[in-house]
């Protein structure tokens, strides 16, 4: 990683990204850079606009104004399934697993916009077809061992405890091989022991497969202790960024958390 | 009695998904049609045209279940896409093949109707998967009740078009159609439908439908094309549909508009709901036991149809199939999940 950021093309970078609806603002001139490999917190108290920008990144929302650029590509216009493919995957706030597939089938659906049979491929069965089967199995039965679900693997989705509902999101995220992944709220919901698995699968997916990650959390505890760098927004606006030891002390951090009396008094005392 | 049906089935349905290479069963399936066809001697008239409809109806009910059950896209037209292949089937072979060969007999046993009817089938499935596309392409962006407006409204334009063509006989229909259909394509056709569809529902690609299913937006973020398989499930339904049209035009030697209106979709529906929609094994014999069931109705007249929605009612209240529909996904949410995936 090189010391400068600015110099190389970042993997993402959010230039002056506004989104409108109607009359309201929910994000105005966000700027944001993620370079390769880095773990990125966006933090931000409720309706700060951490899902809008989310959404934009994911082609779910087009931005008012501004752009989004993956590796220098603009991604304005480009379909989800699409923003997936360049390299980008995520995980959702509120659990989106394939509720009548089983575990393994639900890694699964990660590989079929890299499978090179097709329909008709598919229903020949053919001896291509077997061995890409195989492989798909392989892989994704790897996947799940490393991540410790191969046990459930043939459990349905929905009877997994919630911890694990989350883990297996993050698994089939990953499955797309994407460079950045996009984690949106992963801790909500879990109790102080699955918070701390959080953090150590966090850690070993960026040290045993090198994605970047753009961490969107509420829990201050989780983003920093292991963020290397945290964006804040509010009201729609970067308010404060730099390490977690600097967002700590920021006085429009204090503010936008705790109300403005506080911030003053914090700065006072 | 439930349950040990349900577990037969769900084995049934996990050996056919590991079966190295099924296309034995596929094999095997076409040598049963065979047989079935080399013994319609003794087989009685009556018997023969019961069997005929089972397997019609299992053809568009399990092509319907593609699109309903496995990829949960609500459509009312499918009868419309059976009318775009009868209709296709019967101008083909009723027009296009004697007036392109006059000089071969062209009777429904003949060498000559019997060789190009699969053709004819083929051209027949192809049509309707045209219609298919022209309707699912811009409608599929739909969802739910908006997708089942127009679907419905598709399904009436076909039969009004048909109604007003004089060249396909207009209200009146098309009759004397060629007498090509026997056992051998019907039940033949039904394997292959079969065949078809659980190879391409059991295999990753396969699982493309469900996610589409169960979570669009999540599919979408895991790179799957969601409009290119709901619009795939729509052709490929249409497609067997149109087929079991042309099949049902030389069975019944007439067909007419009025034969493929909106009742008509609603009954290959009710096969797949009660069927259990996702489980085409369970699906077909739904549809082969709704068949029997309007055969047995028949004494009653005009009180059939009323006697019929009682059945189905009670059906679904009591589920006595409930081994072929282990859960009424949508209608009857988290009644009975079971994990058995293959």
């Amino acid at each position: 990683m090189s010391e400068d950021p600015a110099k190389e093309v970042p993997l993402l970078e959010v230039r002056n990204c506004s989104l409108r609806f109607g009359g309201i603002a929910a994000l105005s001139r966000v700027s944001l850079r993620i370079g390769h490999g880095e773990l990125v917190g966006l933090i931000g108290p409720n309706g700060a606009g951490k899902t809008s920008l989310f959404n934009i990144l994911t082609g779910v929302y087009r931005p008012t104004e501004g752009e989004v650029l993956f590796e220098g590509r603009p991604t304005a216009g480009i379909a989800t399934h699409r923003i997936n493919h360049l390299g980008m995957a995520r995980t959702f706030q509120n659990i989106r697993l394939f509720g009548s597939l089983n575990v393994r089938m639900n890694v699964r659906t990660s590989f079929i916009a890299r499978l090179s049979n097709g329909l008709l491929g598919t229903v020949r069965r053919g001896k291509s077809f077997r061995a890409e089967e195989e492989s798909v199995q392989e892989e994704g039965r790897r996947l799940l061992e490393y991540f410790g679900l191969q046990e459930v693997a043939t459990h349905s989705s929905r009877s997994l405890p919630y911890g694990d509902q989350r883990r297996l999101e993050i698994v089939r995220a990953l499955a797309t091989k994407p460079r950045l992944l996009l984690l949106d709220e992963p801790a909500a919901g879990m109790n102080p022991t699955e918070k701390q698995e959080l953090k150590r699968l966090i850690g070993r997916i960026r040290s045993e497969f090198g994605t970047a990650i753009l961490l969107v959390e509420h829990d201050m505890k989780v983003v920093m202790g292991i963020c290397e760098r945290l964006v804040v927004l509010d009201q729609g606006k970067v308010i404060s960024s730099g390490t977690p030891a600097e967002v700590r002390t920021d006085p429009k951090v204090i503010a936008a958390y705790l109300g403005a009396t506080h911030a003053v008094q914090g700065a006072s005392s | 009695m439930g349950r040990i049906l349900r577990n037969n089935i769900s084995v049934f349905h996990s050996s056919i998904a590991s079966l190295r290479t099924p296309r034995i069963a596929l094999a095997a399936g076409i040598v049963v049609a065979a047989l079935l066809q080399g013994c319609s001697g003794w087989i009685d008239p009556y018997t023969t045209q019961v069997i005929l409809f089972a397997a019609i109806n299992v053809i568009l009910a399990v092509s319907l279940n593609l699109v309903m059950g496995e990829t949960g896209q609500f459509s009312l037209c499918h009868a419309a896409f059976m009318a775009v292949g009868a209709y296709t089937s019967a101008i083909l072979t009723g027009k296009a093949l004697p007036a392109l060969f006059p000089h071969f007999p062209w009777t429904g046993i003949s060498l000559a109707s019997q060789l190009t009817f699969l053709p004819v089938l083929l051209i027949a499935g192809t049509v309707a998967g045209i219609a298919g596309l022209i309707v699912g392409g811009p409608s599929l962006r739909l969802r739910g009740d908006y997708l089942a407006m127009v679907t419905l409204g598709f399904g009436e334009i076909i039969r009004v078009l048909l109604q007003n063509t004089n060249a396909v006989g207009g209200a009146r229909g098309m009759e004397g159609i060629l007498p090509a259909t026997n056992l051998f394509w019907a039940v033949g056709g039904a394997v292959v439908t079969l065949y078809t569809m659980m190879a391409l529902v059991n295999s990753t690609y396969g699982r493309g439908f469900h996610a589409v299913r169960d979570d669009e937006i999540a599919a979408g973020a895991m790179g799957i094309d969601t409009t290119r398989f709901k619009v795939t499930a729509f052709v490929i339904g249409a497609f067997f549909a149109g087929v079991a049209g042309a099949l049902y035009a030389h069975a019944v030697e007439f067909i007419s508009p009025e034969g493929f209106n909106f009742l008509r979709s609603f009954e290959i529906i009710v096969m797949v709901i009660l069927g259990g929609l996702g489980r085409p094994v369970g699906v077909a014999v739904s549809a082969i036991l709704i068949t029997l069931l309007n055969e047995w109705l028949r004494d009653l007249s005009e009180y059939r149809m009323v006697v019929y929605a009682l059945i189905i009612i009670l059906f679904m209240i009591f589920r006595p199939f409930d081994a072929l529909a282990p859960y009424f996904r949508r209608l009857l949410p988290a009644a009975n999940k079971t994990p058995v995936i293959p």
